[in-house]
């Protein structure tokens, strides 16, 4: 049986539950009400209110809240509602969490969900992709799965990791990919990259919602005659740059995307990387395609013109293949 | 602004017969007092001036009977969320005197192997957790830790210190709030010292007193007399007896006066003049000495003694800690995370 992106996330913490009693959920309107996307329809039901708290409506106390139990040998799961809401929360991740384990030895072993991205037309505070603001901080690790199988992977490993993670799961893909899943326990290792379509010409980076964009844009130039590699980040913190460099060693051409604005985003952070490691291996100059320097507007002919799809990435990777 | 006068209570007065359990309390108050008193005069007046500690240092000189008065209350179990003016939770949870000073000088013996210096130490094993320099940061962390304490069916309880400037902030009411709606296990001591570096009590918040925030949170709060030590240990008791009975937080305003400036380089020339003579009348180590002396408890010759081997104790300490290496700059990167990766500051 097919299981969505969501439904992947709920499995993985459900099962994560089951198996550990020392792991619990806290964060806003997730128990009765089962979350503002219901993710976690059901579990105050099965677990009971001790192991899914309601709080308050005040993130900075959900994330401190976490980082304490996670002291205490407990292995909280904080909401957060959307992934823009996390910068009431920003000091006691980047501050404490992030810090803890560098400065006295003291682990974190914490995740905190945070639904992001656009293309649902929620406007800019239900809409944004923050991530960046966290692979800025050592000490935290921060995935964003584009998959079912890797949301469910992910946030096992998540679950179990003794350093704080980010999980940024795209609200654009929860119930519109699915794919079925092994029906035996797995876990995706946190900080490995993937090659999830293997090319001679040109490697296209994406991560989150933009793997599927790249998937499409690979088959439209593969009717054209190009063959196009596919590397999906999965983890954005600590970054997998050996697998992306080993595929621009391969193909000599990069064309790096994400939803995510552009300055300071994560190909800025790539494009050196490569350009450190494997400049002599490059036929061309390394691209981007990312959303332009603006909040995420509401109205649908403005987020449109906002975010990349396929249209804007097929035509950056067809120069970049012709060059 | 005039310094807030409390009245004594009158209790502890009644000359006692040997053993007296008020008399031995006196005594580990005063050592624990004097301890932290020395100490902070050591790293302040001395090492920081000669340049053996670096950074900003922070001492808590007239406050010692806070922590003191509460965290000899603390059992094992319970978790303590010490700010940067409670110097003595460290000496009463045990923390060797020499590993202090070498936290201070940054050294690898120090708390925090030299990632970190001053008060911002902790160690998981004794259940003290660090401070972060975004003061009321550990309040909600102090409430995900009482509430992780009732889950575990354990009945520890969290003391949570912070000083009056630290209550403006969101996290402060954030994990107030949300200790108080849990009901967890938490007792919240503030150190109102009346300055938040140098800004006064009355552009901090309209309310007169900190022990007033209670009302909001549904939340007991009194107003204890925080230089005078047994005022603040008996506060304790009851509030601790609220705690771990499951009736939750319990607010504990201990009234008392900076007798510094905010940090060593802050000569806090802002402090109206004659503060500083008012309330150092009011000293609590003075305090308890007079009244050590007045019931017969010690005499002139034991509480010099007490000094004496306090000042042996650092000595050691101090030279115990000029001992310990500074950190190999190799291990700059280690402990990020728990395992690392190549790609890891490469």
């Amino acid at each position: 049986m097919s299981t969505t992106y969501l439904e992947a996330i709920r499995e993985g913490l459900w099962e994560e539950m089951e198996r550990d009693p020392n792991v619990f959920l806290l964060g806003e309107d997730i128990g009765v009400y089962g979350g503002a996307f219901k993710v976690t329809a059901g579990f105050f039901e099965h677990f009971g209110e001790k192991r899914v708290v309601d709080t308050p409506i005040s993130e900075a106390a959900i994330v401190g809240a976490a980082i304490g139990a996670g002291f205490m040998g407990l292995r909280p799961v904080a909401e957060m509602q959307f992934a823009d809401f996390i910068s009431c929360g920003f000091d006691q991740i980047v501050n404490f969490a992030a810090k803890c384990r560098y400065r006295w030895n003291a682990p974190v072993p914490i995740v905190v969900r945070a639904p992001s991205g656009g293309g649902i037309h929620g406007g800019p505070y239900h809409s944004q992709n923050p991530e960046m603001w966290f692979v800025k901080t050592p000490g935290l690790k921060v995935v964003a799965p584009a998959t079912a199988y890797d949301a469910k992977g992910l946030i096992k490993s998540a679950i179990r990791d003794n350093d704080p993670v980010i999980f940024f799961e795209h609200k654009g893909l929860y119930r519109r990919i699915k794919e079925d899943l092994p029906t035996e326990d797995y876990t995706v290792p946190i900080g490995k990259a993937k090659v999830v379509r293997e090319g001679r010409d040109l490697s296209i980076v994406p991560y989150g919602a933009m793997v599927w964009v790249a998937l499409e844009v690979a088959d439209k130039l593969a009717a054209e005659g190009a063959s196009v590699e596919v590397v999906d980040l999965r983890t954005l913190l600590p970054l997998d740059r050996d697998t992306v460099c080993a595929s621009v060693r391969k193909t000599s051409k990069v064309l790096l995307v994400h939803e995510d604005t552009r300055t300071a985003g994560m190909a800025g952070e790539l494009a050196i990387s490569i350009t450190e490691s494997v400049f002599e291996y490059l036929d061309g100059p390394i691209l981007r395609v990312t959303a332009p320097d603006t909040p995420v507007p509401y109205s649908p002919p403005l987020e449109d013109a906002f975010l990349p799809n396929t249209a804007k990435v097929l035509e950056k990777a067809r120069w970049l293949w012709k060059y | 602004m005039s310094a807030v006068h409390i009245a004594r209570p009158g209790r502890h007065t009644k000359k006692a017969a040997a053993p007296d359990p008020q008399a031995e309390l006196a005594h580990k108050c005063l050592y624990y007092m004097l301890l932290m008193r020395e100490v902070e005069d050591r790293i302040e007046r001395k090492l920081y001036r000669q340049g053996k500690i670096m950074g900003g240092v922070y001492v808590g000189r007239g406050q010692e009977a806070i922590p003191v008065g509460t965290a000899l209350l603390a059992r094992p179990e319970d978790v303590l969320f010490p700010c940067h003016r409670d110097m003595a939770v460290f000496f009463i949870r045990g923390v060797p005197l020499g590993r202090i000073f070498a936290q201070y000088m940054g050294r690898v013996d120090g708390l925090t192997r030299g990632r970190e210096g001053n008060m911002h130490m902790g160690d998981l094993k004794l259940n003290i957790v660090s401070i972060i320099s975004a003061l009321a940061a550990t309040v909600p962390v102090a409430a995900g830790a009482a509430m992780a304490l009732r889950y575990q069916g354990k009945d520890g309880v969290c003391f949570s210190y912070f000083g009056d400037g630290a209550t403006s902030r969101g996290d402060w009411h954030e994990g107030v709030n949300l200790a108080t709606v849990q009901k967890a296990p938490v007792i919240f001591i503030c150190n109102n010292n009346q300055y938040a570096y140098s800004t006064p009590l009355n552009l901090q918040m309209a309310c007169a007193n900190v022990a007033d925030r209670g009302a909001a949170y549904n939340m007991p709060a009194e107003i204890v007399d925080g230089n005078d030590v047994f005022a603040v240990h008996e506060a304790t008791k009851r509030a601790l007896e609220h705690a771990r009975s499951g009736r939750g937080p319990y607010l504990l305003e201990c009234k008392t006066f900076r007798m510094t400036g905010h940090s060593a380089h802050d000569a806090a020339h802002y402090v109206p003049p004659g503060m500083f003579d008012e309330w150092g009348k009011l000293d609590p180590i003075t305090r308890l000495q007079a009244e050590m002396l007045e019931n017969g408890w010690a005499a002139q010759e034991d509480l010099d003694a007490v000094r004496a081997r306090i000042q042996q104790e650092i000595d050691e300490a101090v030279a115990w800690a000029e001992k310990s290496p500074f950190p190999d700059p190799a291990t700059l990167l280690d402990d990020v995370y728990e395992s690392q990766t190549p790609q890891h500051g490469a």
